[in-house]
């Protein structure tokens, strides 16, 4: 091995991989200039629309994608405005956000925290997406918006329903519109206890995520405290499929409601599977018994057929209301694809929305800049009456429907009829509130 | 040279110089253009590559080498993500013994997991070990639930403790998973004309932990271990006449495969500090066995071709949506456009899989090697066409 062949060639090949690998390490000290991640610099600016298009929410994944091209549409000026004429805030003039033409890409989410993040990762990284929205399940809304938080871009939440969302995984750079179970729960207890009484023995049956577990806290404690009692609470896994094994021990438990907190697809099949039982027939402890659903949608409606009929629940929006700003987007969003839109179409598009309305109040795409634009905003004109965004857990408020699958349905999507338009100071609570606190915002992140 | 053979030097030189020129070889077309949907060199994927090249070379110690299908190699993968989450909550940000602890986890659950299922071969293995990682995966998912979260995922939090580090940075925010200071997710941005190559401290963290799992593999597959689990391969009733215990050996490589799976897993997690339940699915499982038999079993290289296969139609092919594909087709009469996108959408975007299925089966069809036979068939086609040329031009040049 001591033998050394010393050769012009060898020499110049040992000298060009070493000059190579010594100047390698130099292009990491080349810092960029950039105010903030991904600073729009062309004339368009890109956000990333996340959305489940397989697995059990993959419905309302295909309505939030149709609700982001119309609020791009609007946006860019194209199409009747929509809610952009009858939001409080008249600072969208249809030029883009901030005279940039808008553009976005998309994202399958697949229900999966680890896809949705490397699809949340691949539109910042690779398509510069100054805010990245959407999500249909909470667990993915609470994954993401941890990246985002990371990544130093804009979270805007679509369908997420979970109290942890901003409980106690709120994120400084993370906004939710949608209502949470919480209001869920001191929407629904009242009418609940109107229509069925106060003394009863609940069964839950729970979606096991994050949504699920605290959707049935708050269930279970609005309910308990107008007087009634909890039999047994299980936990089925997401997208089981069949939730026959799951319905039948209910029969004999001594229960006489039945609360299913289940989403999506999941809902469907768990809900047909307990009327296939009977369960809406039958008597227990000398009362009717009765099914429970604390978050649903039309789009579930829709899917569970007959079953769906006379069964309570909460709901974000309705397509239904009778406001301006509903109408436009309804008309707006019926003319463009022909069949009204969901509950998780309108938060997606008013999401957008309020996001290109920030930046444009706060004159920049700055994460920092938009978030403190939309903290403590209140706003109305988007559906759902007076909202605030609140600063310290930057969660939406306002009122919440409480409505009841409808026994004469006259279309197909005339669905649900709403029971109860329940006010927004009956579904508030503190910051700090137990079943929300254990997190913190954190600050705000540009990634500068 | 490093105890490597002429030709595996070769093959070590390649693979180094495709792992740490992959910022500029993955972005071939420039920024901006029609084309840069192609472009799969972004850190996020590139990581992907490489950790998913680590699993799959682990992956191939057992599969390529002993013949033993393994069906649950998930399940170290995503007890490598939960360690190295869990070290990052507890310990520091440190990527360092984040990887470590993820290693230690998942060699003592091959070591449990391949006690029992090593028992059985064939079929009644493969079934053996879709169980335990199936079992990981239900545990996870919700019996465990206070270690992993659940669905939701483990991440790291404001209030995690951190001991050796700090639990939250100055301004309030949750500390970035590090190497003595180094960000992971740092990069930079070199444009030169409309071409952006991103270089990002992640990736070559990967990269360079990749080649040395890939100098590994090379030593074991050359050693008389690695003969050894070759006999076990050909015929392991004739081992054990000649009155050697094969179980001992088939043990150590299982536990050495689930070990680079929990490599994997700490890395994944060292870039991204999230770890899912998912991660551990039958599903995950199944990916690697199609990327190894998809780049080639028991080649060195093939694995890695294939976990980069099918990370790239996974990210890339699944972006393809009706829009984009609209503007590639627009420049025809309106009737056609729409039928050429009808025609092409079911095998873009969310069918992607699809695409893939059917790549897999004309591979496996004509291809029974994967990828490192087809390279190997035009590589001799090449050396043909150059031999009959140096045939010829051998009587007209001077020797030097």
């Amino acid at each position: 091995m001591s033998k050394s062949n010393v050769t012009r060639r060898g020499v110049l090949r040992t000298g060009a991989v070493a000059g190579a690998g010594v100047a390698l390490p130099t292009i990491f000290t080349a810092s960029s200039a950039r105010a903030f991640t991904n600073e729009p610099t062309g004339d368009t600016v890109t956000l990333g629309f996340n959305v489940p298009q397989t697995g059990a929410y993959a419905d309302e994944g295909a309505d939030e994608l149709r609700a982001y091209e119309l609020a791009v549409e609007h946006l860019n000026g194209g199409g009747d405005g929509g809610m952009l004429s009858t939001f409080s805030s008249q600072v969208l003039d249809g030029s883009g956000i901030m005279g940039k033409k808008v553009e976005y890409v998309t994202g399958d989410t697949q229900t999966k925290s680890d896809a949705a993040r490397a699809s949340a990762k691949s539109m910042i990284e690779k398509d510069r997406a100054v805010m990245i929205t959407g999500g249909s399940s909470s667990g993915v809304a609470i994954a993401v918006q941890g990246l985002c938080q990371e990544a130093g871009v804009i979270f805007m939440a679509g369908l997420t329903h979970s109290n942890d969302t901003t409980g106690k995984d709120k994120k400084a750079n993370g906004f939710r519109h949608f209502f949470n179970a919480y209001m869920s729960g001191a929407a629904l207890a009242p009418v609940l206890a109107k229509e069925y009484g106060e003394d009863r023995k609940a069964y839950h049956l729970t979606a096991d995520y994050t949504w699920g577990w605290t959707q049935e806290e708050s269930i279970k404690a609005a309910t308990e405290s107008l007087g009634w009692e909890t039999v047994e609470t299980v936990k089925t896994p997401v997208g089981a499929g069949d939730f026959s094994s799951y319905i039948a021990p209910v029969l004999n438990s001594g229960a006489d409601i039945l609360v299913l907190n289940h989403y999506g697809g999941d809902m469907v099949n768990s809900l047909t599977n307990a009327v296939q039982f009977g369960l809406r027939e039958k008597q227990a402890n000398g009362k009717n018994f009765e099914i429970v659903v604390p978050l649903f949608s039309r789009l579930m409606a829709r899917g569970a057929g007959e079953s769906i009929k006379g069964i309570l629940g909460s709901t974000n929006w309705h397509w239904s209301l009778q406001d301006e700003g509903s109408k436009a987007f309804v008309q707006s969003f019926g003319t463009k694809y022909g069949f009204p839109p969901s509950q998780a179409a309108h938060t997606c598009y008013v999401q957008t929305l309020l996001y290109a309305d920030a930046v444009q109040r706060a004159g920049s795409f700055d994460p920092c800049a938009v978030a403190e634009a939309l903290e403590g905003y209140e706003f109305d004109g988007l559906g759902n009456g007076p909202t605030l965004y609140r600063a310290e857990d930057h969660q939406c408020f306002k009122d919440v429907l409480v409505v009841r699958g409808k026994e004469n349905p006259t279309s197909e999507f005339d669905l649900l009829e709403v029971v109860e338009i329940t006010p927004r100071s009956q579904v508030e609570y503190a910051p700090d509130h137990p079943m929300f606190s254990g997190g913190s915002l954190g600050s705000c992140n540009s990634g500068a | 040279m490093l105890g490597l053979g002429k030709k595996d030097i070769t093959l070590f030189a390649v693979v180094a110089v495709l792992a740490l020129f992959a910022p500029f070889i993955l972005n071939p077309f420039p920024a901006g253009s029609s084309l840069a949907q192609f472009n799969a060199g972004y850190p996020d994927l590139m990581q992907r590559f490489v950790i998913f090249g680590i699993f799959a070379i682990g992956f191939n110690i057992l599969f390529g080498l002993t013949g033993y299908l393994s069906f649950g190699h998930a399940a170290f993968l995503g007890a490598g993500s939960y360690s190295a989450v869990w070290m990052f909550k507890l310990l520091s940000m440190n990527v360092i013994p984040a990887i470590l602890l993820s290693m230690i986890v998942a060699g003592l659950f091959a070591v449990v997991i391949g006690y029992v299922s090593l028992r059985r071969s064939g079929i009644y293995f493969s079934i053996l070990t879709l169980a335990f990682a199936q079992m990981s995966y239900n545990l996870a998912y919700s019996v465990l639930t206070p270690i992993t979260n659940g669905e939701t995922g483990l991440q790291v939090t404001l209030d995690d403790p951190r001991v050796l580090g700090q639990t939250a940075t100055a301004d309030g925010g949750i500390p970035v998973t590090n190497l003595f200071g180094l960000e992971m997710r740092h990069f930079t941005t070199l444009e030169l004309g409309p071409w952006q190559f991103q270089f990002s401290v992640g990736y070559y963290l990967c990269a360079i932990i990749m080649l040395i799992s890939f100098y590994l593999a090379i030593r074991i597959f050359r050693s008389p271990f690695g003969m050894m689990l070759r006999a076990v391969k050909s015929n392991q009733q004739r081992m054990f006449y000649t009155g050697l215990n094969a179980r001992p050996y088939t043990l150590a490589a299982f536990v050495i495969s689930g070990m680079y799976a929990g490599l994997a897993g700490g890395l994944m997690a060292s870039m991204d500090p999230l770890a899912g339940a998912e991660r551990m699915q039958w599903t995950a499982s199944g990916e690697v066995v199609l990327m190894t038999i998809l780049g080639g079993a028991g080649t060195l290289i093939g694995p890695v071709l294939g976990a980069g296969f099918i990370k790239y139609f996974e990210n890339i092919f699944s972006k393809i949506n009706d829009q984009i594909l609209h503007g590639w087709v627009a420049w025809l009469p309106d009737g056609l456009e729409d039928l050429v996108v009808a025609l092409i959408h079911p095998f873009v975007g969310k069918g992607w899989h699809l695409t893939l299925g059917l790549m897999f089966m004309l591979i496996v069809i004509f291809l029974p090697g994967g990828l490192v036979e087809g390279g190997q068939r035009i590589a001799r086609s090449l050396r043909r066409r150059k031999s009959t040329d140096d045939g010829k031009s051998a009587s007209t040049e001077p020797a030097e």
